[in-house]
């Protein structure tokens, strides 16, 4: 087992930068999650990983191994495809021997160890079915077994749960994550779904565009992202962006005409800072964050009620404030009883405040 | 499952099969009929049998199978064992196995080179053929052709390839007139296989050859009979040597469907002739049962 290095990863695709410099450092034993937009190059990356995409440029280091120019099967990795990739013309028992197979493992040995597999998933009797005889779940389970089967250094998952239903998909999430742990092996994980990276990933990475924008844990980055781009791109209902005006002589923000005091603002001195050059700044606030009333209270925003979508645990009331929609997420047993106007007060000690070129002031 | 109410009442649904079914009957059926009667008959175009044909019984059938000298050239089982040389090189060595080559070699690959190929292939595949005929004779002539003139610059002389290497220069004729089909339908074939199949084996550690063997023909192996049904069907009755060699020289080229064309149209002999295309239909019969069998068989997957 071994953690993994990207060190200035690029891969053109013609003028385009498909992947751009992408520097990451995966540890040993860890499940690290690439998440983003389709097309921001996480794909491209996990190939590039496995060995599927030549590097344009920079370097991969598997361990202490530098493996940026070995053949996929030189490189002591397990992938998982969106698609599955189980042959439909053999049982499950040679589909996920088939690793052991080309191996050249004996025949024996290799019913033994797929068995294993199987039985850790689940799936051990099914063994001499063929794909087209099993449901979505067992297939991806079965996809699951064939990467495990030959004790891999690193797995690789390509968008592994995105074919599976809502349901079988929170399911899925359960055991990926509790195999992980079980197996123990350096893990990277490729997603589009933000609660699927949040739930399963020790780290994730957020690209756009080919660059990598923020890494870090989970809770790390949702609670501090570092561009509206990530802000915008995590949690669900994402962060509320709004745009607003420094004002430095009465030391506070305004957002559509309402004055938000920044007296207790922790980061004022870099607002300050900012604003120096620009007074224009966009303020992020979550959903949680903000307290809603029906009448008029101190420091906050107001707007018209759009709709109530109350989802069990929590409901999210959306307000309309000059035209756009700002959530607001109530941790309520009742559907929350609002209408018409009503006033929104951000919690100040969870405000962030973006250049609105997108990265984070304060 | 719910049944669904036709469109059509069975009625105006027969209405509609009627002309399909003319036409049919007329070019297919009525024939098919009318060539089995005749295979019992010594009907010929000229003389006394022309006007009043007899019944024969089984006389024309035993002729074909007169195995004291049906080996011999000119004779049905001469013709039976030079057709069964050309199907084998032309259409499984050649055809089906060239084109499967030639669609897994440049598989996921481009460049001037598979373009240029394909480009190659496809036209020999569109031009008509009696222009490919008789640009393939003037290409092996002895003394004026250009392969010999290839091969005598090379050193290896000036062989007359219509005479000494009949067989295989039709045989090489079939070949490179054909490919194009079983080359397309492979390539297309192989461009429905999910990237991410050979990319899993690539990933678990396959050979090239490991991918072949165990992904690349399993998945094809539809393919690769129907293929095998068409294209030797096709080969067994291609009547295009007829503009190369005519047959000659003395038979050595002489297949079947040539065989049956000098008894039937140039001996005049029509019972003879109707009893052969009994027996070559019989022949096809059974290659394509054999075919659909194999076929039925390893389809139990999908």
């Amino acid at each position: 087992m071994s953690g993994i290095q990207l060190d200035r990863l690029s891969k053109h695709f013609g003028s385009v930068a498909a992947v751009d410099e992408v520097t990451l450092q995966i540890q040993d034993g860890e499940f690290f999650a690439l998440l983003g937009p389709s097309g921001c190059g996480k794909t491209t990356t996990l190939r590039m990983i496995a060995g599927l995409e030549k590097a344009t440029a920079g370097t991969i280091k598997i361990g202490d191994r530098d493996v940026t120019t070995l053949a996929p099967r030189e490189r002591d990795i397990a992938m998982v495809f969106q698609d599955y990739a189980l042959y439909p013309h053999m049982n499950l028992l040679d589909n996920i021997g088939y690793p052991l197979k080309v191996r050249g493992i004996p025949r024996a040995e290799l019913q033994q160890r797929v068995t294993e597999a199987a039985q850790s998933l689940g799936i051990d009797h099914l063994l001499n079915r063929r794909p087209a005889q099993l449901s979505g779940g067992q297939q991806q389970r079965a996809a699951v077994a064939r990467a495990i089967v030959h004790h891999a250094q690193v797995f690789l998952f390509d968008e592994p749960l995105s074919n599976l239903d809502a349901k079988l998909r929170v399911e899925a999430r359960g055991f990926l994550k509790h195999l992980q742990r079980q197996v123990g092996v350096t893990t990277v994980y490729v997603t589009h779904d933000q609660a699927e990276a949040m739930a399963l990933a020790d780290h994730i990475a957020i690209m756009e565009q080919g660059k990598v924008v923020q890494m870090g844990p989970p809770l790390e980055v949702y609670h501090r992202p570092r561009t509206t781009f990530v802000a915008s791109f995590l949690g669900s209902p994402p962060m509320n962006l709004l745009r607003g005006q420094l004002d430095l002589a009465a030391r506070q923000v305004r957002v559509n005409n309402a004055a938000i005091s920044l007296e207790q603002f922790r980061g004022w001195d870099r607002l300050v800072e900012h604003a120096q050059q620009n007074v224009n700044v966009v303020m992020g606030i979550r959903p949680e964050h903000l307290t809603i009333a029906q009448h008029e209270i101190p420091q906050s925003l107001t707007g018209e009620v759009y709709a109530i979508q109350p989802l069990g645990a929590e409901s999210l009331v959306i307000v309309q404030i000059k035209g756009e929609p700002v959530s607001v997420r109530l941790f309520t047993d009742d559907t929350p009883q609002f209408s018409g106007r009503v006033w929104l007060a951000p919690d100040l000690q969870r405000v962030f405040f973006y250049h609105p070129d997108g990265e984070l002031i304060a | 499952m719910e049944q669904k109410p036709p469109i059509l009442s069975w009625q105006s649904g027969a209405l509609f099969l009627v002309p399909a079914f003319l036409f049919i009957a007329v070019f297919l059926l009525f024939p098919f009929v009318w060539i089995f009667y005749l295979s019992f008959t010594n009907q010929t175009l000229l003389g006394a049998n022309a006007a009043n044909p007899q019944f024969v019984g089984f006389e024309n059938y035993a002729r074909l199978f007169d195995f004291d000298s049906w080996l011999n050239r000119g004779q049905f089982g001469s013709a039976l064992f030079i057709t069964a040389q050309f199907v084998i090189g032309s259409a499984l060595i050649g055809q089906v196995a060239l084109g499967l080559a030639l669609a897994i070699v440049f598989f996921r690959r481009k460049g001037i080179l598979r373009e240029l190929v394909y480009v190659l292939v496809i036209f020999a595949w569109i031009i008509p053929d009696v222009v490919v005929a008789f640009s393939w004779v003037a290409f092996l002539n002895r003394d004026e052709g250009t392969f010999n003139a290839i091969l005598s610059r090379l050193g290896f002389g000036r062989p007359d390839w219509q005479l000494e290497h009949a067989l295989l220069s039709v045989i090489l004729f079939n070949t490179w007139r054909g490919t194009a089909f079983s080359m397309l339908l492979f390539s297309s074939a192989l461009a429905t296989i999910p990237p991410s199949y050979l990319e899993t084996a690539e990933v678990a550690g396959a050979s090239a050859f490991q991918k072949l063997r165990d992904i690349l023909l399993p998945l094809l192996q539809g393919h690769i009979l129907t293929d095998l049904i068409l294209i030797t069907l096709w080969t067994f009755n291609t009547f295009s040597i007829f503009l190369l060699t005519a047959g000659g020289p003395a038979y050595r080229t002489e297949v079947v469907s040539i065989y049956t064309y000098r008894i039937a149209f140039q001996f005049f002999d029509f019972g003879q002739g109707a009893a052969i295309a009994v027996v070559v239909m019989l022949i096809n019969l059974a290659l394509a049962l054999i075919y659909l069998i194999l076929l039925r068989r390893q389809s139990v997957y999908t």
